[in-house]
């Protein structure tokens, strides 16, 4: 808990209390003035999906890959099922699959970034960062702000309605397979989503307010909050447009130039590598052209805006186009800056859907595609957190052996470090160490939306610990949060 | 207390992650037993939609994988937060992970205007740490004697009676006593039916076809 560094620094551990694989741990490492020398954040990434892919049936995958994640599963469904339709030659997709899978990846969109903003971002917003962590909570909003509460619970049922009626159901969805999809839209269906669209359409609306009224009304307090220039990443379209399912792969520099663009992501081994460090199970996603120090980059909402020229969307584009005047068309480094962005994405998912569910392709028939067999491939797609990469082989007989996932919480594994650094030295410098103090950390890192897509949630686990010590090594202060 | 008339059942955890889906192995053994008048549901953790679906129950029961505490399971009465403990309840994260069963309680309350009373059953788990779809040898009879517990509770209608009283085995440990696989004990062979979901389901279902 306590290390005395051979450089004479102290160390203030936030920590689980139980089993490492999961779950979260923040370092900070204090010399003898209390000012904050160095952050580790360790989001400790559970190993094993690999043994357990080996050997099964490369069809099995797009099913299979959701035993990773109760948050995400369709994210994996959909990136592992792109890798798999390579390996059966049917990457060109039918109209009507590839508008399925579209609807079913803006369906996920819409309920986890309506998650977020309910769950973890609007305490924050509506009740600021330093209020009693009594009402500080989901249950204060549905006190408060009952409307709102109602309001974001019924945004992520409509989204896991779609997804239910695109992917087969709710949770481990079979929609997707080698080539296309086993399931269209009946009319039936497309009624049922319609019914209260233009009601989800509203709220997201208002929801865009909400986040872009209060990053700017504090903009003075948010943008040096555990802000930071970095490069970006994300998809794109051909034509520059943001493009959450399918693109080519662009990385900027903070100042907007581009370090490579609209390149296959096929190759991506050529433009990204991963650097591995001590004190993490998980690895650091670098841009090879560059150095481990200078070649991390963030992903996710604030690098999807920063990286797309426009929103092919009429009221996201809208939205866009103010998020864009805050920083006169350049790059906004303000990690704050990612509320308002995702809740610009939550638009512009129910503006795709909307667009959809006018089209009749969601009810033909040519539903699936085969060509010429491969035996290595890739499938990248922009998850609601970021960038999502699957890679796979097989062998002659059809079985994988070789998986690589990089998900996007590991992209943002440096770029969370260096807010959790940021804040820390911000707010724990020369004072008194107290939960609103601790709770700046966890809001800097909340931002990034992470996933601690394989952890597992027994009775008897806590997500989070925190601990504090003195300078002789004395528990100072504990607290256990999201006890079951 | 009138017999309650609307029961859900909530079993959560990673059928994929070995001793972790035992929340959805009990639900599905309960499915298998087509119990009257009892809602189901399972998925891989709560979620804050679920907050609806309890306000329009009496009765909620939240089943879930214990990583401590008694063999084979443990049983307890969850209170609602009051809303100045709220905080305690539904602490905030740094991930969208976590919705705790009183937090849902609670949200039901707050949100939907629902009261239900509502119960935690933990069956005890011993592998979490790989990748897999089955259970392991101890947390399936564990997951057996919860199913014969749950099936008797919701025969009765009755959740206010306490579980079998707890004994310290020999070597310290609290147990159930009268519960298969507690502490201690051995499983039989036929105890391992519950390997799978589906082997839960059978073995369950032929408990409850020797209790009539």
């Amino acid at each position: 808990m306590v290390a005395s560094t051979s450089d004479g620094l102290r160390r203030v551990v936030i920590e689980p209390v139980t089993r490492v694989e999961g779950h979260g741990k923040v370092t900070l490492l204090l010399d003898e003035q209390d000012r904050v020398k160095q952050a580790r954040l360790h989001i400790v990434e559970f190993r094993g999906f690999e043994r357990f892919i080996q050997g099964r049936p490369f069809w099995e995958v797009p099913v299979l890959v959701q035993r990773l994640c109760g948050i995400c599963p369709v994210s994996h469904h959909l990136a592992a099922a792109k890798a798999v339709d390579r390996l059966v030659g049917g990457e060109k997709l039918t109209p009507t699959a590839e508008k399925i899978r579209r609807l079913m990846h803006y369906g996920q969109f819409f309920q986890s970034h309506a998650l977020h903003f309910f769950h973890l971002c609007s305490p924050d917003l509506l009740f600021g960062f330093d209020a009693d962590p009594a009402i500080r909570n989901v249950i204060g909003v549905a006190m408060k702000h009952r409307d709102l509460a109602v309001q974001g619970v019924m945004m992520r049922k409509y989204g896991q309605e779609v997804i239910r009626l695109t992917a087969g159901k709710k949770i481990h969805g079979t929609g997707a397979i080698p080539g296309g999809v086993n399931k269209n839209l009946s009319i039936a269906e497309r009624d049922f989503l319609l019914k209260d669209l233009e009601q989800n359409v509203r709220w997201a609306v208002s929801a865009v307010k909400l986040a872009k009224d209060y990053t700017l009304q504090n903009l003075e307090k948010l943008a040096p909050f555990g802000s930071f220039d970095s490069n970006h990443l994300s998809l794109v379209r051909q034509d520059g447009a943001l493009d959450l399912y399918h693109g080519g792969l662009r990385a900027i520099d903070a100042s907007g130039q581009k370090i490579f663009d609209h390149v296959d992501y096929q190759k991506y081994t050529d433009y990204i590598a991963e650097h591995v460090r001590p004190w993490s199970y998980m690895k650091f996603p670098f841009i090879r052209s560059l150095t481990p120090e200078t070649g991390w980059y963030r992903v996710g909402p604030l690098a999807r805006l920063n990286c797309a020229e426009f929103i092919d969307t009429p009221l996201a584009e809208a939205e866009r186009k103010e998020f864009a005047a805050l920083t006169k068309g350049k790059p906004n480094n303000v990690s704050m800056a990612y509320h308002w962005a995702r809740m610009i994405e939550l638009l512009h998912a129910i503006e795709k859907i909307q667009a959809l569910l006018g089209d009749k392709d969601l009810q033909g028939t040519d539903l699936v595609v085969k060509g010429q067999r491969r035996s290595e491939t890739v499938g990248v797609i922009e998850a609601p957190r970021g960038t999502l990469i699957h890679h796979y082989r097989i062998n002659d007989n059809d079985q994988i052996v070789m998986a690589n996932l990089i998900v996007s919480t590991t992209h943002n594994n440096e770029p969370m470090n260096r807010a959790v650094q940021r804040v820390a030295e911000q707010y724990i410098d020369g004072k008194k160490i107290t939960e609103a103090l601790l709770n700046h950390v966890e809001v800097a890192i909340r931002a990034y939306d992470p996933c601690l897509s394989c952890a597992t949630h027994a009775l008897g686990q806590m997500p989070l610990v925190v601990e504090l010590l003195d300078a002789s090594g004395q528990l100072v202060d504990r607290r256990a949060r999201g006890v079951s | 207390m009138t017999s309650p008339e609307r029961i859900l059942v909530l079993g959560f955890g990673n059928p994929g992650r070995l001793d972790d889906g035992l929340g959805p192995a009990c639900v599905a053994a309960l499915e298998a037993l087509a119990l009257p008048d009892v809602s189901l549901s399972s998925d891989y953790q709560l979620n804050v939609e679920d907050a609806e679906r309890a306000a329009a129950h009496d009765v909620v029961i939240f089943v879930d994988a214990a990583v401590d505490g008694p063999e084979p399971f443990s049983w307890r009465p969850l209170e609602s937060p009051a809303p100045e403990a709220s905080g305690e309840a539904a602490p905030l994260s740094f991930s969208t992970h976590h919705v705790s069963p009183a937090a849902v309680v609670g949200l039901a309350r707050d949100m939907f205007g629902g009261r239900p009373t509502a119960y935690v059953l933990g069956i005890r788990g011993y592998a979490f740490n790989e990748f897999g779809e089955r259970l392991s040898p101890g947390a399936a009879a564990n997951l057996g004697a919860a199913v014969d517990f749950m099936v008797d509770r919701l025969h009765r209608r009755d959740f206010q009676r306490d579980a079998a009283p707890v004994v310290s085995a020999a070597d310290g440990r609290e147990s159930l006593s009268a519960c298969p696989g507690a502490a201690g004990a051995q499983p039989a062979p036929g105890d391992c039916l519950g390997a799978s979901p589906a082997g839960a389901a059978l073995r369950a279902a032929a408990l409850s076809g020797s209790q009539r």
